[in-house]
Protein backbone atom coordinates (compact mmCIF):
# COMPACT_ATOMS: atom_id res chain seq x y z
CA UNK A 1 0.00 0.00 0.00
CA UNK A 2 2.74 2.37 0.88
CA UNK A 3 4.09 1.07 -2.01
CA UNK A 4 0.77 2.50 -4.23
CA UNK A 5 1.37 5.62 -2.65
CA UNK A 6 4.90 6.46 -3.10
CA UNK A 7 4.73 4.95 -6.98
CA UNK A 8 1.81 7.52 -7.71
CA UNK A 9 3.21 10.21 -5.79
CA UNK A 10 6.29 10.01 -7.84
CA UNK A 11 4.02 9.65 -11.20
CA UNK A 12 2.24 12.72 -10.57
CA UNK A 13 5.29 15.08 -9.64
CA UNK A 14 6.82 13.95 -13.53
CA UNK A 15 4.14 14.15 -14.65
CA UNK A 16 4.19 18.03 -13.15
CA UNK A 17 7.94 18.34 -14.46
CA UNK A 18 6.89 17.06 -18.12
CA UNK A 19 3.59 18.37 -18.27
CA UNK A 20 4.23 21.94 -16.93
CA UNK A 21 6.46 23.10 -20.23
CA UNK A 22 3.90 21.56 -22.27
CA UNK A 23 1.00 23.37 -21.17
CA UNK A 24 3.17 26.10 -20.82
CA UNK A 25 3.91 26.21 -24.38
CA UNK A 26 0.18 25.38 -25.51
CA UNK A 27 -0.70 28.53 -23.76
CA UNK A 28 1.85 30.34 -25.00
CA UNK A 29 0.33 29.62 -28.77
CA UNK A 30 -2.80 30.92 -30.88
CA UNK A 31 -6.21 30.81 -29.97
CA UNK A 32 -6.27 28.39 -33.40
CA UNK A 33 -3.24 26.54 -32.53
CA UNK A 34 -4.15 26.10 -29.11
CA UNK A 35 -7.05 23.95 -29.85
CA UNK A 36 -5.51 21.53 -32.41
CA UNK A 37 -2.41 20.97 -29.63
CA UNK A 38 -5.05 20.35 -27.03
CA UNK A 39 -6.88 18.37 -29.36
CA UNK A 40 -3.90 15.86 -30.12
CA UNK A 41 -3.10 16.03 -26.23
CA UNK A 42 -6.95 14.86 -25.59
CA UNK A 43 -6.60 12.62 -28.03
CA UNK A 44 -4.72 9.58 -26.90
CA UNK A 45 -6.55 10.01 -23.59
CA UNK A 46 -9.40 8.56 -25.38
CA UNK A 47 -7.88 5.53 -27.20
CA UNK A 48 -7.76 2.08 -25.10
CA UNK A 49 -5.27 2.12 -22.39
CA UNK A 50 -5.51 -2.17 -21.82
CA UNK A 51 -4.12 -2.07 -25.69
CA UNK A 52 -1.14 1.15 -25.04
CA UNK A 53 -0.45 -0.58 -22.08
CA UNK A 54 0.42 -3.30 -23.87
CA UNK A 55 2.10 -1.79 -27.05
CA UNK A 56 4.76 -0.26 -23.74
CA UNK A 57 4.91 -4.01 -23.19
CA UNK A 58 6.20 -4.24 -26.84
CA UNK A 59 8.56 -1.11 -26.69
CA UNK A 60 10.40 -2.20 -23.76
CA UNK A 61 10.04 -6.15 -23.28
CA UNK A 62 13.73 -8.38 -23.41
CA UNK A 63 13.19 -8.70 -26.92
CA UNK A 64 11.31 -5.41 -27.63
CA UNK A 65 11.60 -2.69 -30.08
CA UNK A 66 13.72 -0.55 -28.29
CA UNK A 67 16.04 -3.47 -26.90
CA UNK A 68 16.42 -4.83 -30.66
CA UNK A 69 17.30 -1.63 -31.83
CA UNK A 70 19.88 -1.37 -28.99
CA UNK A 71 21.00 -4.95 -29.96
CA UNK A 72 21.64 -3.40 -33.91
CA UNK A 73 23.85 -0.99 -32.57
CA UNK A 74 26.16 -4.10 -30.21
CA UNK A 75 24.53 -2.52 -26.89
CA UNK A 76 23.71 -5.16 -24.33
CA UNK A 77 19.87 -5.13 -23.85
CA UNK A 78 18.66 -3.42 -20.80
CA UNK A 79 16.27 -4.35 -17.85
CA UNK A 80 13.42 -2.20 -19.44
CA UNK A 81 10.41 -3.78 -17.76
CA UNK A 82 9.16 -5.52 -14.86
CA UNK A 83 10.54 -2.48 -12.92
CA UNK A 84 9.07 0.68 -10.63
CA UNK A 85 10.69 2.57 -13.83
CA UNK A 86 8.70 0.77 -16.19
CA UNK A 87 5.34 1.03 -13.90
CA UNK A 88 6.23 4.79 -13.15
CA UNK A 89 6.30 5.29 -17.14
CA UNK A 90 3.35 3.23 -17.92
CA UNK A 91 1.13 5.63 -14.99
CA UNK A 92 3.41 8.85 -16.51
CA UNK A 93 2.17 8.20 -20.08
CA UNK A 94 -1.71 7.28 -18.94
CA UNK A 95 -2.22 9.96 -17.23
CA UNK A 96 0.01 13.10 -18.67
CA UNK A 97 -3.06 14.58 -20.26
CA UNK A 98 -4.49 14.53 -17.13
CA UNK A 99 -2.02 17.22 -15.53
CA UNK A 100 -1.45 19.23 -18.94
CA UNK A 101 -5.23 19.87 -18.92
CA UNK A 102 -5.85 21.80 -15.78
CA UNK A 103 -2.22 23.45 -15.72
CA UNK A 104 -3.29 24.72 -19.70
CA UNK A 105 -6.69 26.35 -18.77
CA UNK A 106 -4.96 28.16 -15.37
CA UNK A 107 -1.79 29.08 -17.77
CA UNK A 108 -4.23 30.64 -20.35
CA UNK A 109 -6.96 32.15 -18.17
CA UNK A 110 -3.67 34.23 -16.84
CA UNK A 111 -3.31 38.09 -17.50
CA UNK A 112 -0.57 38.95 -19.41
CA UNK A 113 -0.47 42.09 -18.68
CA UNK A 114 1.00 41.02 -14.86
CA UNK A 115 3.73 39.46 -16.86
CA UNK A 116 4.28 42.67 -18.29
CA UNK A 117 3.45 44.54 -15.62
CA UNK A 118 6.47 42.36 -13.52
CA UNK A 119 8.69 42.51 -16.48
CA UNK A 120 8.97 46.35 -16.76
CA UNK A 121 9.43 46.74 -12.63
CA UNK A 122 12.58 45.04 -13.56
CA UNK A 123 12.03 41.56 -13.38
CA UNK A 124 13.95 38.77 -15.17
CA UNK A 125 12.28 36.72 -17.12
CA UNK A 126 12.94 33.70 -14.51
CA UNK A 127 12.02 35.85 -11.53
CA UNK A 128 8.80 36.67 -13.81
CA UNK A 129 8.41 32.90 -14.22
CA UNK A 130 8.78 32.16 -10.19
CA UNK A 131 7.32 35.31 -8.44
CA UNK A 132 4.53 35.28 -11.02
CA UNK A 133 2.90 32.59 -13.19
CA UNK A 134 3.86 30.04 -10.28
CA UNK A 135 2.18 31.17 -7.82
CA UNK A 136 -0.79 32.03 -10.37
CA UNK A 137 -0.30 28.81 -11.75
CA UNK A 138 -1.01 26.97 -7.80
CA UNK A 139 -4.36 26.13 -8.34
CA UNK A 140 -3.38 23.99 -11.71
CA UNK A 141 -0.65 22.05 -10.27
CA UNK A 142 -2.71 20.78 -7.23
CA UNK A 143 -5.69 19.78 -9.46
CA UNK A 144 -3.50 18.08 -12.36
CA UNK A 145 -1.60 16.29 -9.57
CA UNK A 146 -5.17 15.03 -8.00
CA UNK A 147 -5.73 14.42 -11.34
CA UNK A 148 -3.12 12.40 -12.07
CA UNK A 149 -2.46 10.65 -8.35
CA UNK A 150 -6.31 9.56 -8.16
CA UNK A 151 -5.97 7.15 -11.13
CA UNK A 152 -2.57 6.20 -10.34
CA UNK A 153 -2.97 5.13 -6.74
CA UNK A 154 -5.43 2.74 -7.96
CA UNK A 155 -4.56 1.36 -11.12
CA UNK A 156 -4.41 -2.49 -11.54
CA UNK A 157 -3.47 -2.76 -15.04
CA UNK A 158 -0.50 -0.87 -15.52
CA UNK A 159 1.56 -2.65 -12.87
CA UNK A 160 0.35 -5.67 -13.40
CA UNK A 161 1.68 -5.60 -17.32
CA UNK A 162 4.72 -3.13 -16.87
CA UNK A 163 5.70 -4.29 -13.51
CA UNK A 164 6.91 -7.34 -11.39
CA UNK A 165 5.52 -9.35 -8.51
CA UNK A 166 7.10 -6.76 -6.13
CA UNK A 167 5.41 -4.15 -7.65
CA UNK A 168 1.77 -5.31 -6.71
CA UNK A 169 -0.37 -2.14 -6.07
CA UNK A 170 -3.76 -1.66 -4.35
CA UNK A 171 -5.97 -1.38 -7.21
CA UNK A 172 -4.36 -4.84 -7.75
CA UNK A 173 -4.88 -6.39 -4.75
CA UNK A 174 -8.71 -5.31 -4.80
CA UNK A 175 -9.23 -6.60 -8.32
CA UNK A 176 -7.82 -9.87 -7.50
CA UNK A 177 -9.92 -10.01 -4.36
CA UNK A 178 -13.06 -9.20 -6.51
CA UNK A 179 -12.39 -11.35 -9.57
CA UNK A 180 -10.46 -14.08 -8.70
CA UNK A 181 -10.14 -14.75 -4.68
CA UNK A 182 -13.84 -14.35 -4.27
CA UNK A 183 -13.44 -12.16 -1.30
CA UNK A 184 -15.61 -9.61 -1.67
CA UNK A 185 -15.46 -8.30 2.06
CA UNK A 186 -11.18 -7.49 2.00
CA UNK A 187 -12.06 -6.01 -1.52
CA UNK A 188 -14.25 -3.47 0.13
CA UNK A 189 -12.64 -3.14 2.56
CA UNK A 190 -9.43 -2.02 0.56
CA UNK A 191 -11.64 -0.11 -1.82
CA UNK A 192 -12.75 1.61 1.48
CA UNK A 193 -9.48 2.16 2.74
CA UNK A 194 -8.65 3.40 -1.05
CA UNK A 195 -11.43 6.00 -1.34
CA UNK A 196 -10.42 7.62 2.51
CA UNK A 197 -6.95 8.11 1.00
CA UNK A 198 -7.58 9.47 -1.60
CA UNK A 199 -10.08 12.03 -0.09
CA UNK A 200 -7.71 12.57 2.25
CA UNK A 201 -5.37 13.46 -0.19
CA UNK A 202 -7.68 15.93 -2.00
CA UNK A 203 -8.58 17.16 1.13
CA UNK A 204 -4.70 18.39 1.75
CA UNK A 205 -4.28 19.57 -1.86
CA UNK A 206 -7.57 21.67 -1.01
CA UNK A 207 -5.57 23.36 2.05
CA UNK A 208 -2.89 24.34 0.06
CA UNK A 209 -4.48 25.34 -3.00
CA UNK A 210 -7.98 27.44 -1.51
CA UNK A 211 -10.20 27.75 -4.32
CA UNK A 212 -9.99 24.19 -6.22
CA UNK A 213 -13.55 23.07 -6.36
CA UNK A 214 -14.24 25.03 -9.23
CA UNK A 215 -11.25 23.84 -11.10
CA UNK A 216 -12.06 20.67 -11.86
CA UNK A 217 -12.79 21.11 -15.47
CA UNK A 218 -12.62 18.68 -18.19
CA UNK B 1 6.19 20.21 -26.63
CA UNK B 2 7.28 17.93 -29.85
CA UNK B 3 8.98 15.44 -27.34
CA UNK B 4 5.80 15.01 -25.20
CA UNK B 5 4.13 14.32 -28.70
CA UNK B 6 6.09 12.15 -29.57
CA UNK B 7 5.95 9.99 -26.30
CA UNK B 8 2.18 9.92 -26.15
CA UNK B 9 1.83 9.15 -29.64
CA UNK B 10 4.60 6.29 -30.34
CA UNK B 11 2.56 3.28 -28.90
CA UNK B 12 -0.45 4.41 -30.65
CA UNK B 13 1.80 4.67 -33.67
CA UNK B 14 3.18 1.38 -33.05
CA UNK B 15 -0.24 -0.02 -32.70
CA UNK B 16 -1.21 1.21 -36.02
CA UNK B 17 1.91 -0.45 -37.94
CA UNK B 18 1.34 -3.21 -36.14
CA UNK B 19 -2.16 -3.80 -37.62
CA UNK B 20 -0.77 -3.61 -41.23
CA UNK B 21 2.08 -5.76 -40.38
CA UNK B 22 2.08 -9.51 -41.63
CA UNK B 23 3.68 -11.11 -38.79
CA UNK B 24 1.80 -11.53 -35.58
CA UNK B 25 5.01 -10.35 -33.28
CA UNK B 26 4.88 -6.76 -32.95
CA UNK B 27 8.29 -5.95 -32.77
CA UNK B 28 9.22 -7.66 -35.98
CA UNK B 29 8.19 -5.72 -39.69
CA UNK B 30 7.69 -8.12 -42.56
CA UNK B 31 5.19 -7.17 -44.80
CA UNK B 32 2.17 -4.85 -45.31
CA UNK B 33 -1.20 -6.53 -45.47
CA UNK B 34 -4.80 -5.79 -45.01
CA UNK B 35 -5.22 -9.20 -43.60
CA UNK B 36 -5.88 -8.04 -40.36
CA UNK B 37 -8.60 -5.97 -41.46
CA UNK B 38 -10.70 -8.60 -43.52
CA UNK B 39 -9.84 -11.24 -40.38
CA UNK B 40 -11.43 -8.19 -38.21
CA UNK B 41 -14.65 -7.76 -40.33
CA UNK B 42 -15.01 -11.85 -40.58
CA UNK B 43 -14.47 -11.99 -36.87
CA UNK B 44 -18.06 -13.12 -35.81
CA UNK B 45 -17.62 -12.49 -31.85
CA UNK B 46 -15.77 -9.30 -32.05
CA UNK B 47 -18.18 -6.74 -34.24
CA UNK B 48 -21.28 -8.16 -32.24
CA UNK B 49 -19.50 -6.80 -29.06
CA UNK B 50 -18.64 -3.71 -30.61
CA UNK B 51 -22.37 -3.10 -31.50
CA UNK B 52 -23.10 -3.95 -27.32
CA UNK B 53 -20.52 -0.73 -27.08
CA UNK B 54 -22.22 0.97 -28.85
CA UNK B 55 -25.37 0.59 -28.05
CA UNK B 56 -24.47 1.38 -24.57
CA UNK B 57 -22.62 4.37 -24.86
CA UNK B 58 -25.57 5.63 -26.98
CA UNK B 59 -28.33 4.62 -24.93
CA UNK B 60 -26.33 5.88 -21.38
CA UNK B 61 -25.10 8.76 -23.49
CA UNK B 62 -28.30 9.79 -24.43
CA UNK B 63 -30.24 9.40 -20.59
CA UNK B 64 -27.21 11.29 -19.38
CA UNK B 65 -27.55 13.78 -21.33
CA UNK B 66 -31.37 14.57 -20.63
CA UNK B 67 -30.98 14.05 -17.08
CA UNK B 68 -27.56 16.23 -16.85
CA UNK B 69 -29.43 18.98 -18.47
CA UNK B 70 -32.18 18.39 -16.10
CA UNK B 71 -30.04 18.45 -12.93
CA UNK B 72 -27.66 21.25 -14.41
CA UNK B 73 -30.83 23.54 -14.95
CA UNK B 74 -31.09 22.65 -10.87
CA UNK B 75 -28.18 23.39 -9.80
CA UNK B 76 -27.81 26.88 -11.99
CA UNK B 77 -30.68 27.83 -9.90
CA UNK B 78 -29.78 26.46 -6.80
CA UNK B 79 -27.83 29.01 -4.44
CA UNK B 80 -25.36 29.21 -1.50
CA UNK B 81 -24.51 26.18 0.55
CA UNK B 82 -26.87 23.70 -1.20
CA UNK B 83 -25.09 24.96 -4.87
CA UNK B 84 -21.79 23.98 -2.91
CA UNK B 85 -22.94 20.91 -1.83
CA UNK B 86 -24.62 19.85 -5.11
CA UNK B 87 -21.14 20.65 -7.24
CA UNK B 88 -19.23 18.44 -4.66
CA UNK B 89 -21.38 15.78 -5.04
CA UNK B 90 -21.27 16.22 -8.89
CA UNK B 91 -17.49 15.67 -8.69
CA UNK B 92 -17.62 12.57 -6.43
CA UNK B 93 -17.33 10.19 -9.34
CA UNK B 94 -14.97 12.33 -11.16
CA UNK B 95 -12.60 12.53 -8.16
CA UNK B 96 -13.20 8.93 -7.18
CA UNK B 97 -10.82 5.99 -8.37
CA UNK B 98 -12.70 4.38 -11.45
CA UNK B 99 -11.90 1.02 -9.13
CA UNK B 100 -13.64 2.26 -6.17
CA UNK B 101 -17.02 3.34 -8.25
CA UNK B 102 -16.90 0.12 -9.84
CA UNK B 103 -16.32 -1.96 -7.01
CA UNK B 104 -19.15 0.13 -5.19
CA UNK B 105 -21.52 0.13 -8.09
CA UNK B 106 -21.08 -3.93 -7.90
CA UNK B 107 -22.19 -4.19 -4.20
CA UNK B 108 -25.28 -2.65 -4.58
CA UNK B 109 -26.33 -4.26 -8.17
CA UNK B 110 -25.76 -7.52 -6.11
CA UNK B 111 -27.15 -6.28 -2.94
CA UNK B 112 -30.19 -4.86 -4.23
CA UNK B 113 -30.48 -8.62 -6.78
CA UNK B 114 -30.45 -10.27 -3.71
CA UNK B 115 -33.20 -8.23 -2.28
CA UNK B 116 -35.11 -8.29 -4.98
CA UNK B 117 -34.61 -12.32 -5.25
CA UNK B 118 -32.83 -11.87 -8.45
CA UNK B 119 -30.05 -14.26 -9.69
CA UNK B 120 -27.20 -13.38 -11.79
CA UNK B 121 -28.26 -9.44 -11.83
CA UNK B 122 -25.40 -8.35 -13.57
CA UNK B 123 -26.14 -8.14 -17.58
CA UNK B 124 -26.95 -5.08 -19.68
CA UNK B 125 -29.60 -3.34 -17.03
CA UNK B 126 -26.54 -3.32 -15.02
CA UNK B 127 -24.18 -1.57 -17.17
CA UNK B 128 -26.37 0.79 -18.65
CA UNK B 129 -27.13 2.07 -14.99
CA UNK B 130 -23.51 2.17 -13.98
CA UNK B 131 -22.67 4.35 -17.12
CA UNK B 132 -25.34 6.92 -16.72
CA UNK B 133 -23.99 7.31 -13.16
CA UNK B 134 -20.58 8.19 -13.90
CA UNK B 135 -21.54 10.43 -17.70
CA UNK B 136 -24.11 12.76 -15.55
CA UNK B 137 -20.98 14.10 -14.26
CA UNK B 138 -19.41 14.88 -17.41
CA UNK B 139 -22.39 16.12 -18.59
CA UNK B 140 -23.38 18.21 -15.75
CA UNK B 141 -20.07 20.30 -15.85
CA UNK B 142 -20.14 20.43 -19.21
CA UNK B 143 -23.91 22.23 -19.21
CA UNK B 144 -23.22 24.09 -16.23
CA UNK B 145 -20.68 26.74 -17.23
CA UNK B 146 -23.09 28.02 -20.64
CA UNK B 147 -25.74 28.39 -18.49
CA UNK B 148 -23.54 30.57 -15.75
CA UNK B 149 -22.36 32.38 -19.27
CA UNK B 150 -25.93 32.68 -20.42
CA UNK B 151 -27.40 36.17 -20.30
CA UNK B 152 -30.24 35.88 -17.43
CA UNK B 153 -32.31 38.48 -18.67
CA UNK B 154 -32.77 36.31 -22.03
CA UNK B 155 -34.91 33.91 -19.81
CA UNK B 156 -37.28 36.72 -17.94
CA UNK B 157 -37.83 38.28 -21.21
CA UNK B 158 -39.13 35.06 -22.85
CA UNK B 159 -41.31 34.76 -19.44
CA UNK B 160 -42.34 38.78 -19.92
CA UNK B 161 -43.25 38.35 -23.14
CA UNK B 162 -45.91 35.17 -22.34
CA UNK B 163 -44.25 32.12 -22.13
CA UNK B 164 -44.78 29.46 -19.85
CA UNK B 165 -41.13 28.36 -17.70
CA UNK B 166 -41.53 24.65 -20.26
CA UNK B 167 -41.58 27.10 -23.43
CA UNK B 168 -38.63 29.66 -22.09
CA UNK B 169 -36.60 26.72 -22.09
CA UNK B 170 -37.00 24.93 -25.07
CA UNK B 171 -37.19 27.98 -27.07
CA UNK B 172 -34.45 30.64 -25.47
CA UNK B 173 -32.34 28.40 -22.94
CA UNK B 174 -32.00 25.22 -24.80
CA UNK B 175 -30.41 26.87 -28.24
CA UNK B 176 -28.26 29.29 -25.55
CA UNK B 177 -26.76 26.09 -23.91
CA UNK B 178 -27.04 23.63 -26.73
CA UNK B 179 -22.92 23.23 -27.81
CA UNK B 180 -22.65 22.72 -23.83
CA UNK B 181 -25.10 20.18 -24.39
CA UNK B 182 -23.81 18.83 -27.67
CA UNK B 183 -20.12 18.66 -25.79
CA UNK B 184 -21.13 16.83 -22.73
CA UNK B 185 -23.17 14.37 -24.79
CA UNK B 186 -19.91 13.63 -27.08
CA UNK B 187 -17.67 13.54 -24.02
CA UNK B 188 -20.04 10.85 -22.12
CA UNK B 189 -20.29 9.04 -25.80
CA UNK B 190 -16.71 8.26 -25.81
CA UNK B 191 -16.05 8.10 -21.94
CA UNK B 192 -18.91 5.23 -22.06
CA UNK B 193 -17.24 3.73 -25.40
CA UNK B 194 -13.82 3.58 -23.89
CA UNK B 195 -14.60 2.51 -20.51
CA UNK B 196 -13.03 -0.29 -18.83
CA UNK B 197 -12.42 0.01 -15.33
CA UNK B 198 -15.78 0.43 -13.99
CA UNK B 199 -17.84 -2.20 -16.86
CA UNK B 200 -14.97 -4.70 -15.51
CA UNK B 201 -16.72 -4.63 -12.49
CA UNK B 202 -20.41 -4.36 -13.23
CA UNK B 203 -20.76 -6.64 -17.06
CA UNK B 204 -22.34 -9.82 -16.65
CA UNK B 205 -21.48 -12.48 -19.10
CA UNK B 206 -24.82 -12.00 -20.86
CA UNK B 207 -23.71 -8.72 -22.12
CA UNK B 208 -19.72 -7.74 -22.73
CA UNK B 209 -18.56 -4.88 -24.12
CA UNK B 210 -15.63 -4.21 -26.36
CA UNK B 211 -13.13 -3.10 -23.80
CA UNK B 212 -13.75 -5.40 -21.52
CA UNK B 213 -13.63 -8.89 -23.97
CA UNK B 214 -9.96 -6.92 -25.18
CA UNK B 215 -9.01 -7.46 -21.38
CA UNK B 216 -9.93 -10.79 -21.86
CA UNK B 217 -7.76 -11.25 -25.19
CA UNK B 218 -4.81 -9.25 -23.61
CA UNK B 219 -4.61 -12.25 -21.25
CA UNK B 220 -3.54 -14.80 -23.96
CA UNK B 221 -1.46 -14.13 -26.62
CA UNK B 222 -3.03 -11.32 -28.73
CA UNK B 223 -4.38 -11.99 -32.42
CA UNK B 224 -3.07 -8.77 -34.48
CA UNK B 225 -6.76 -8.60 -35.65
CA UNK B 226 -7.18 -6.71 -31.94
CA UNK B 227 -4.82 -4.01 -33.79
CA UNK B 228 -7.22 -3.74 -36.67
CA UNK B 229 -9.73 -3.09 -34.55
CA UNK B 230 -7.13 -0.62 -32.53
CA UNK B 231 -6.84 1.35 -35.54
CA UNK B 232 -10.61 1.57 -36.79
CA UNK B 233 -11.45 3.11 -33.38
CA UNK B 234 -8.70 5.23 -33.30
CA UNK B 235 -10.10 7.01 -36.51
CA UNK B 236 -13.72 6.91 -35.56
CA UNK B 237 -12.83 8.99 -31.72
CA UNK B 238 -10.27 10.83 -33.71
CA UNK B 239 -13.20 11.94 -35.83
CA UNK B 240 -15.81 12.78 -33.21
CA UNK B 241 -13.18 14.68 -31.45
CA UNK B 242 -12.45 17.17 -34.55
CA UNK B 243 -16.03 16.64 -34.63
CA UNK B 244 -16.18 18.47 -31.27
CA UNK B 245 -13.68 21.15 -32.06
CA UNK B 246 -15.10 22.35 -35.13
CA UNK B 247 -18.31 22.90 -32.85
CA UNK B 248 -16.26 24.70 -30.32
CA UNK B 249 -14.50 26.49 -33.05
CA UNK B 250 -17.76 28.08 -34.26
CA UNK B 251 -19.19 28.67 -31.10
CA UNK B 252 -16.04 31.03 -29.79
CA UNK B 253 -16.34 32.47 -33.34
CA UNK B 254 -19.86 33.31 -32.69
CA UNK B 255 -19.25 35.04 -29.48
CA UNK B 256 -15.96 36.99 -30.21
CA UNK B 257 -18.65 38.23 -32.99
CA UNK B 258 -20.78 39.01 -30.71
CA UNK B 259 -18.42 41.14 -28.29
CA UNK B 260 -16.71 42.94 -31.46
CA UNK B 261 -19.98 44.26 -33.28
CA UNK B 262 -21.39 45.11 -30.14
CA UNK B 263 -24.58 44.81 -31.49
CA UNK B 264 -25.31 41.50 -32.78
CA UNK B 265 -28.83 39.85 -34.30
CA UNK B 266 -29.67 39.21 -30.23
CA UNK B 267 -29.07 42.53 -29.61
CA UNK B 268 -30.95 44.18 -32.57
CA UNK B 269 -34.09 41.74 -31.65
CA UNK B 270 -33.70 43.37 -28.23
CA UNK B 271 -34.22 46.50 -29.49
CA UNK B 272 -36.87 45.94 -31.92
CA UNK B 273 -38.83 44.63 -28.67
CA UNK B 274 -37.82 47.38 -26.37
Amino acid sequence: MAKSIYLALISAFVCLIIGYPAAYYIASLSPKAQRWLYLLIMLPMCMSFLLKTLSWVSLLEDTGIINSLLGKLGIEPLPLIRNNGAVVLGIVYNFLPYMIMPLFSVLEKMDKRLLEAAADLGCSPLQVFTKVILPLSVPGIVSGLTMVFVPAVSTFYISRKLGSPGTVLMGDVIETQFKTAYNPNLGAALSLLLMVIVLFCIFLMNKFSGSYKEEVTI
Amino acid sequence: MILVLIFLYLPIVILIVASFNTSADIARLSGFTFAQYTALFQDSALLPLLGNSLIVAALSSLIATVMGTMAALGIYSMRGKLRSLALTVTNIPLTNPDIVTGVSLALVFVFVGRALRINNVLGFTTLLIAHISFNLSYVILAVLPKLTQMDKNLRDAALDLGCTPLQAFFKVIFFEILPGIISGALLSFAMSLDDFVISYFVYGPSFVTLPVEIYNYTKKPLHPKIYALFTVLFAAILLIMVLMNILEALDAKRTRNIRKTGNSERGVKFEKIL
